[in-house]
């Protein structure tokens, strides 16, 4: 068996390869479910269901969506410019705190004024966090895989010591959380009695403009170019570390945005389970995107579905949720083959 | 005369190799005789990488066979080539530089269990070959330290160790001074006398008719033409190659006019610390282009890379038009009127996964032509890269297509039509035709020549001596960082130049080799 590379992919190809990765990742958690004793159709169906088969599930789905746009476009933009940003979670910690330390009482503003603050805090909370790795690596050529990723231990290291301390809510009965969102700060919910907030909406705001930015600007021509060739793009006079410290601030602050959004829009208060790896999760939607920006909005729905729906599947047929795990890792994997056999061709011979 | 299976060393029959609608190799048939040194002319893209890459065992044919001394080899399997005894020099070497030339011989010969490896043995061996083969080398030098000629000494010597009995090579004499090339053509001679085939892959004609006994040439994965070299002319290759006949440019007399570039005693150091430059002092003027020669790793790249503002000089003035720059940046470098062809165009002069369009206005895009207010015009830029397909003969490529689709020709005329639109004071055109096909080698050509007559002035930087020869008004030579004075062309020849590329002149005849 060989590979050889393709000139150009056909279209049907280009179509069918995501459908057929999903088909064959649906295969094979099959087989770990039917492994786990239950009933595979069934299953599959209660997630399904548990997924989008309601309108309260898709209320929950897009919740669960809504930090994982943030951090997939967090995730995508970085890619595109080939700054490998694995700080995601500590950035969005960041901007939860930014967004705790004005909006718990600091500030005395109208909502109007107050929302966009908090988001506007919190998206430079989480540039900052990222600036430092994109200087140390322009200037000194450190690697920013490792920066942006032991900086998340740091980080949220930092949040535990503040919620202990100066940020803990005197009136939280001794719980290490912080005191919660004034009623000012909070992200309006879409619906009464929902979940959903209006941080989704922000995220479907942010994927656009990222989209916008990225075909039309001549920001986001340099960042495609320096991603896809920095020695030509620095022959032909593009600023490559300035590109890149652009980038790490968009990728950042969008990044420090999950963290607002899930501080002031869902859970009210900082507390350290305020991410279960929306960071590290954003990676994959970005992946599964192919870094397209609005192809995020798509891959974190499916993921936040596959999560919410496997609780579903949990509750009704006793198959650990921890099949969402495997479900999003093995998805990514088919991806990856399938990108693969999209650029080359199997030969038997 | 009957010719028996044993006098064939390597049979190619038929060979089909299609990737998608392109047909590759078509039905490719030779044959290369016991001790013969056969020729594949070909441009690029005419299919000989994919049919050495098929010889070698890593594509498998659509259809046909090698055959080596008479059995069939296994398809798809480089292990039954390199058993067969088919050695290849690739034109970019595969040595590890931290060993020495002992152990880069050792690699991949020895056995990996046993515990310990016998070096003497070894040593005995490759002394027996150098001596039979006539490489002068010291198995003890690490490979790092050694020049280019020596490098290839070393990768023949390793095909050698192997027991190769074909050998291939591929554009052996790209990277070599002409007095190098000839030593090696001696080595190729002795090799064939001790019953070597060898294969000489080149699109270089005057070393074809020197060093071949017979010559194939392929053009779009055909052959085209087989024949003995004895009676064949330049011209009957040329046009073989290409399908068509082709005119020289003509540069007619010289006109320059007044100062378009000054150079004064330039010292740097790359970054790498590999070149070097000693007090470069260089004039170009208006309407005319001056040729450096010199084997590769002189400093010709580095002094190309400060002009383009990528390399900061240590010292020494630049001079553009009378004005003084301080030091260049890209940017720099191109608002001040000065357009480049960097050297390697695949890393340094497209961004292959972008289309022409963006590509076309990659030097510009922070042009009003091109946006405003940081907003892109994708439709300037489409309307610009259409106008450069069309006026300078890029083939098959519409503004959405992928640079990285485009042949090294096009890709080149791309990059020329990037900078000649913007009618830059100065060009600096380093390697502008390495590695072209003829047809695409003479558009180059005659476009820098055009410039020229259009009052730019030209820096050109190659290591084709016959370009510089035709091309040129003045002709210096780098040596170790150092450039010799610029004479005209008519006081210059290929065998002085070669004297000066390899230090002659430079009062350093120690080194010399």
């Amino acid at each position: 068996m060989r590979l050889e590379p393709r000139d150009h992919a056909p279209a049907w190809l280009s179509a069918c390869v995501p459908i057929g990765a999903v088909l064959v990742t649906v295969a094979l958690s099959a087989g770990l479910i039917a492994l786990a004793g239950a009933p595979i159709f069934r299953a599959f169906r209660l997630m399904f269901d548990g997924a989008v088969g309601s309108g309260f599930a898709i209320n929950e789905t897009l919740t669960r969506a809504t930090p994982l746009i943030f951090t997939g476009l967090a995730a995508a933009i970085a890619f595109r410019a080939r700054l490998w940003n694995i700080g995601a979670e500590g950035q969005l910690y960041m901007g939860a705190v930014a967004a705790t330390v004005l909006g718990t009482g600091a500030i005395d503003w109208p909502p109007t004024l107050l929302m966009p603050l908090l988001l506007i805090a919190g998206a430079l909370a989480g540039a900052a966090m990222l600036a430092g790795p994109a200087l140390l690596k322009t200037k000194l050529g450190v690697d920013e895989v490792v920066t942006t990723l032991l900086l998340n231990f740091i980080v949220v290291l930092f949040v535990g010591l503040l919620l202990e301390g100066p940020l803990k809510d005197p009136m939280g009965l001794g719980w290490p959380q912080a005191a919660p969102i004034v009623p000012e700060g909070e992200l309006v919910k879409l619906a009464t009695g929902k979940r959903l907030h209006a941080g989704f909406l922000v995220a479907l705001a942010m994927a656009l403009a990222a989209w916008v930015i990225d075909a039309r600007s001549t920001l986001g021509f340099r960042i495609r170019a320096v991603g896809l060739n920095a020695t030509a793009s620095r022959f032909a006079g593009i600023g490559v570390d300035r590109t890149l410290l652009w980038t790490a601030l968009l990728s950042g602050g969008i990044a420090g945005m999950a963290g607002v959004s899930e501080v002031a829009g869902l859970k009210g208060n900082l507390t350290l389970d305020l991410s279960p790896g929306f960071g590290y999760g954003g990676i994959v939607v970005a992946m599964l995107a192919r870094l397209h920006p609005l192809g995020v909005i798509a891959t974190a729905i499916f993921v936040a579905g596959v999560f919410v729906g496997a609780d579903a599947m949990s509750r009704g047929v006793g198959v650990p949720s921890y099949i969402a795990d495997v479900i999003v890792a093995a998805s990514l994997l088919t991806m990856l083959v399938a990108l693969l056999l999209l650029r080359y061709r199997l030969r038997w011979r | 005369m009957a010719m028996t299976s044993s006098d064939i060393a390597l049979r190619v029959a038929g060979v089909t190799k299609a990737f998608g609608p392109l047909l590759a190799n078509d039905a490719i048939s030779f044959d290369v005789k016991r001790g013969e040194v056969v020729a594949l002319l070909g441009e690029n893209g005419a299919g000989k990488t994919t049919l050495m890459n098929i010889v070698f065992g890593h594509y498998v044919a659509d259809a046909g066979h090698v055959e080596a001394h008479g059995e069939m080899l296994r398809p798809g399997d480089p292990q039954a080539a390199l058993a067969a005894g088919i050695g290849m020099v690739h034109q970019h070497f595969a040595l590890a530089d931290n060993l020495t030339v002992l152990e880069n011989l050792m690699l991949g010969t020895e056995r990996l269990w046993l515990p310990w490896s016998d070096r003497r043995d070894a040593r005995e061996r490759l002394r027996q070959l150098s001596a039979r083969a006539g490489l002068v080398i010291d198995p003890q030098a690490r490979v790092g330290r050694l020049t280019v000629g020596e490098r290839q000494r070393v990768e023949i010597l390793k095909a050698l160790y192997r027991d190769a009995r074909v050998l291939i090579l591929d554009e052996p004499t790209a990277v070599l001074t002409p007095q190098e090339a000839e030593s090696l053509f001696a080595t190729l001679r002795k090799l064939v006398g001790l019953g070597l085939s060898i294969i000489f892959i080149s699109h270089k004609l005057g070393e074809v008719l020197d060093i071949a006994d017979r010559i194939v040439v392929l053009r779009q994965g055909r052959v085209v033409l087989e024949r003995m070299t004895e009676g064949a002319t330049r011209d009957d290759l040329a046009t073989a190659m290409v399908g068509r006949q082709l005119v020289p440019p003509q540069l007619g007399a010289g006109t320059a006019k007044g100062v378009a570039l000054r150079l004064h005693a330039l010292d740097a150091g790359s970054a790498d610390g590999r070149q070097r430059l000693h007090g470069i002092d260089l004039t170009i003027g208006h309407g005319e282009i001056v040729g450096i020669a010199g084997v590769a790793g002189n400093g010709q790249s580095l002094l190309a890379d400060i002009l383009c503002g990528v390399a900061v000089p240590a010292h020494g003035g630049i001079e553009l038009d009378g004005e003084s720059m301080e030091c260049l940046t890209p940017r720099g470098a191109l608002a001040a009127g000065i357009g480049r062809v960097p050297e390697d165009r695949h890393a340094s002069g497209v961004v292959g996964d972008m289309d022409l369009s963006e590509n076309a206005i990659l030097e510009r895009i922070g042009d009003r032509r091109f946006s405003t207010w940081g907003w892109r015009n994708p439709r300037a830029a489409r309307t610009h890269a259409a106008a450069l397909i069309a006026e300078f003969d890029i083939r098959g490529a519409t503004p959405r297509t992928q640079a990285r689709l485009l042949s090294g020709g096009n890709m080149q005329k791309l990059i020329l039509g990037r900078v000649l639109t913007e009618h830059p004071k100065v060009i600096i055109a380093n390697q502008p035709t390495r590695g072209l096909d003829v047809g695409a080698v003479l558009y180059v050509q005659e476009r820098l020549a055009a410039a020229r007559r259009d009052g730019a002035g030209i820096l050109l930087i190659s290591e084709d001596l016959d370009e510089l020869l035709a091309l040129s008004d003045r002709i210096g030579v780098m040596y170790r960082g150092r450039l010799s004075a610029c004479r005209p062309r008519d006081a210059l020849d290929i065998r002085t130049l070669g004297l000066m590329m390899a230090g002659a002149g430079f009062g350093e005849t120690s080194h010399a080799s």
